[in-house]
């Protein structure tokens, strides 16, 4: 897939060449233009149509992926940080806030992923500490003291694992919110961006209504860990992708998530403001879903969708 | 050249996420026995009439569901839910239905956990017991769908709940299936608690993954047994991703209790009459 892109963007920079070419020296070549411009989107259409597990793990750690800060900034307005858990630090790999959508307060948080080296140092590469599931569960139950509706942006390749992530209980940390989150007294929306991975993901992920972006993954473990594990070799992870069944279309047909939500050709990358209307489309769809509900009838569907999961024989 | 009679037995695979080479946990069937962590050489039967805690250091052997049940439940008193729960193989994973038999066959047991109702110190109480020995404990649906009915069950009939955790963490065969058995069984415990009734959760070695990140430190009371393995990421894990060596201690009991993780720990000797005394603390209802 990267060598197919590689050889539209080469495509596409000719193209550029050959418009300003035109341009300068007034020769119309409108027709040669359209006819390659045509040409790359077919050949893009049908590269993105074919894509492996392993391209879509690829297209959703893509460094220009965009992230929840740049969803949170178009898809609502007014939007305020808060920080912290108030017990330990803050932890910038997890942002939240207030915002409103449409005009209505919601609280929005998100696994957040840097764009560079030393953002991606501050932000710990996404992948939070204990501090930052709890201060994602402090800004849930702040939501739910105010009745506001939580969104939640998933993009994590998982929970930290280091010294300090034990110490302070990262597995606790993770229980907690899923323990919460279940009988959160508010709507609850996850939508995995990006990477989902494991209980790391999960921690932001126990909602009323899941849906995965198109190109997203959401899996137990990395693949690359998934290889470690299994065949003690981490770099079989693209064979390890390809049997995980980690892609949003895997998810749907397991009926673990809800709704796929289409990417702009190429991938959310190449279209930030389509991608950023699409997801609050669904979100607002979402909400409208879930809100007429009674609180009881909310919890208890909350609870029956993740009691049904599980496949054995009885 | 002594060495030689006593070489460990590699550990071949492993169905945890996140922890690798757990100390020996199958006795081997010789009449002697090396301690872990001692490395004196121990008569079985010796290790067995003193719960599998070494006579010399202390170490605490792991046990399977059935010795657990055995040294915690009153006798004749346990009822055994949901035998009938067979896993299968929602991956199509390579070879998953070759490997669950032969754990069965291994670990004689369906699966890597037995719950039940049963009495402790005559306390009635819903019980759930976890075994490494099957697929290193990992939890699949089967697990998941056994801890949650347990609890449920536990919830309708007002009973207290009692899970003794050992467990590599959710089972990658299982993929998405598996993770999502942590929201599954969080969810089952957040409705008990509800009711205002009593979990306590007993961590035994290992616990670590998925299941520490759900049921396991969710406890109203948690307790652990002596230098039992515990935490969310493997210690192999967590050295790859720092580059360094991990402290001594570091993830054992009583690192979780100086940090304030657990509540306290409890040597094998005194676990049932500890058991006993919580769940008739919390009969009184003040």
């Amino acid at each position: 897939m990267t060598d197919i892109e590689k050889n539209l963007e080469e495509l596409e920079k000719q193209l550029e060449a050959l418009k300003e070419f035109s341009n300068l020296h007034g020769v119309d070549l409108s027709k040669e233009i359209k006819s390659i411009e045509d040409k790359i989107t077919e050949l893009r259409k049908e590269a993105y149509s074919n894509l492996s597990p392993w391209d879509k793990v690829n297209l959703a750690r893509h460094s220009g992926r965009p992230t929840s800060l740049d969803y949170i900034g178009r898809i609502f307005e007014d939007f305020i940080e808060l920080h912290g858990d108030r017990s330990f630090r803050e932890d910038f790999a997890i942002v939240g806030g207030i915002a409103t959508l449409e005009g209505h307060p919601v609280t929005v948080i998100g696994h957040q992923k840097g764009r560079d080296t030393k953002e991606n140092i501050k932000r710990n590469f996404g992948m939070p500490h204990p501090e930052g599931y709890r201060k994602a569960l402090r800004l849930m139950k702040q939501a739910e003291k105010f009745h506001r509706p939580v969104i939640c942006f998933i993009d994590t390749a998982g929970a930290f694992c280091g010294i300090g992530a034990e110490e302070r209980g990262q597995g606790e940390a993770i229980a907690r919110n899923l323990l919460e989150m279940s009988r959160l007294k508010t709507p609850i929306i996850s939508i995995v961006i990006g990477e989902g991975g494991s209980g790391g993901a999960l921690a932001l992920g126990v909602g009323d209504k899941i849906y995965m972006l198109e190109y997203a993954v959401y899996s137990v473990l990395s693949p690359e860990g998934f290889a470690a594990i299994l065949w003690k070799d981490s770099s079989k992870a693209k064979e390890a992708a390809e049997i995980m069944k980690i892609t949003a279309q895997d998810l749907m047909s397991f009926k673990i998530i809800d709704e796929v939500v289409p990417e702009p050709l190429g991938g959310a990358h190449k279209d930030m403001e389509k991608m950023s209307e699409e997801i609050k489309k669904y979100i607002i769809k979402g909400l409208k879903e879930v809100r007429n509900q009674s609180i009881e009838d909310l919890i208890q569907n909350r609870y029956d969708k993740f009691r049904k999961i599980g496949e054995y024989q009885s | 050249m002594l060495k030689g009679f006593f070489k460990k037995t590699k550990y071949v695979t492993t169905s945890s996420p996140l922890y690798e080479k757990p100390p020996t946990p199958n006795i081997p069937d010789g009449m002697w026995i090396k301690c872990t962590a001692c490395e004196q050489i121990v008569y079985k039967k010796d290790l067995e009439s003193n719960k599998k805690v070494c006579p010399h250091c202390g170490y605490h052997f792991r046990m399977t569901a059935r010795e657990r049940m055995d040294l915690i439940i009153d006798e004749g008193t346990f009822r055994e839910f949901n035998q009938n729960l067979f896993t299968l193989n929602p991956l199509s994973f390579p070879n998953y239905e070759k490997k669950i038999s032969e754990q069965q066959e291994k670990a004689k047991l369906s699966e890597a956990v037995v719950t039940g109702t049963g009495k402790i110190c005559g306390e009635e109480t819903v019980i759930a017991v976890m075994d490494s020995h099957f697929l290193m404990g990992s939890m699949g649906s089967v697990v998941g769908e056994k801890i949650t009915r347990a609890v449920e069950e536990a919830t309708k009939r007002k009973l207290p709940v009692v899970i003794f955790s050992t467990s590599g963490g959710a089972r990658m065969q299982e993929g998405i299936f598996s993770l999502m058995q942590m929201a599954k069984t969080s969810a089952a415990i957040a409705k008990h608690d509800e009711e205002g009734l009593l979990y306590i959760s007993v961590l035994t070695d290992p616990t670590t993954g998925g299941v520490t990140a759900s049921f396991a430190m969710l406890g109203d009371i948690i307790l652990a047994e002596p230098g039992a393995l515990i935490g969310f990421a493997g210690p192999r894990v967590i050295e790859q991703t720092i580059k360094q060596k991990l402290p001594e201690g570091f993830q054992k009991s009583e690192f979780l209790l100086e940090h304030g993780l657990i509540d306290e720990i409890i040597p094998r000797d005194h676990l049932k009459e500890t058991l006993g005394k919580l769940l008739r603390l919390h009969k009184e209802v003040g």
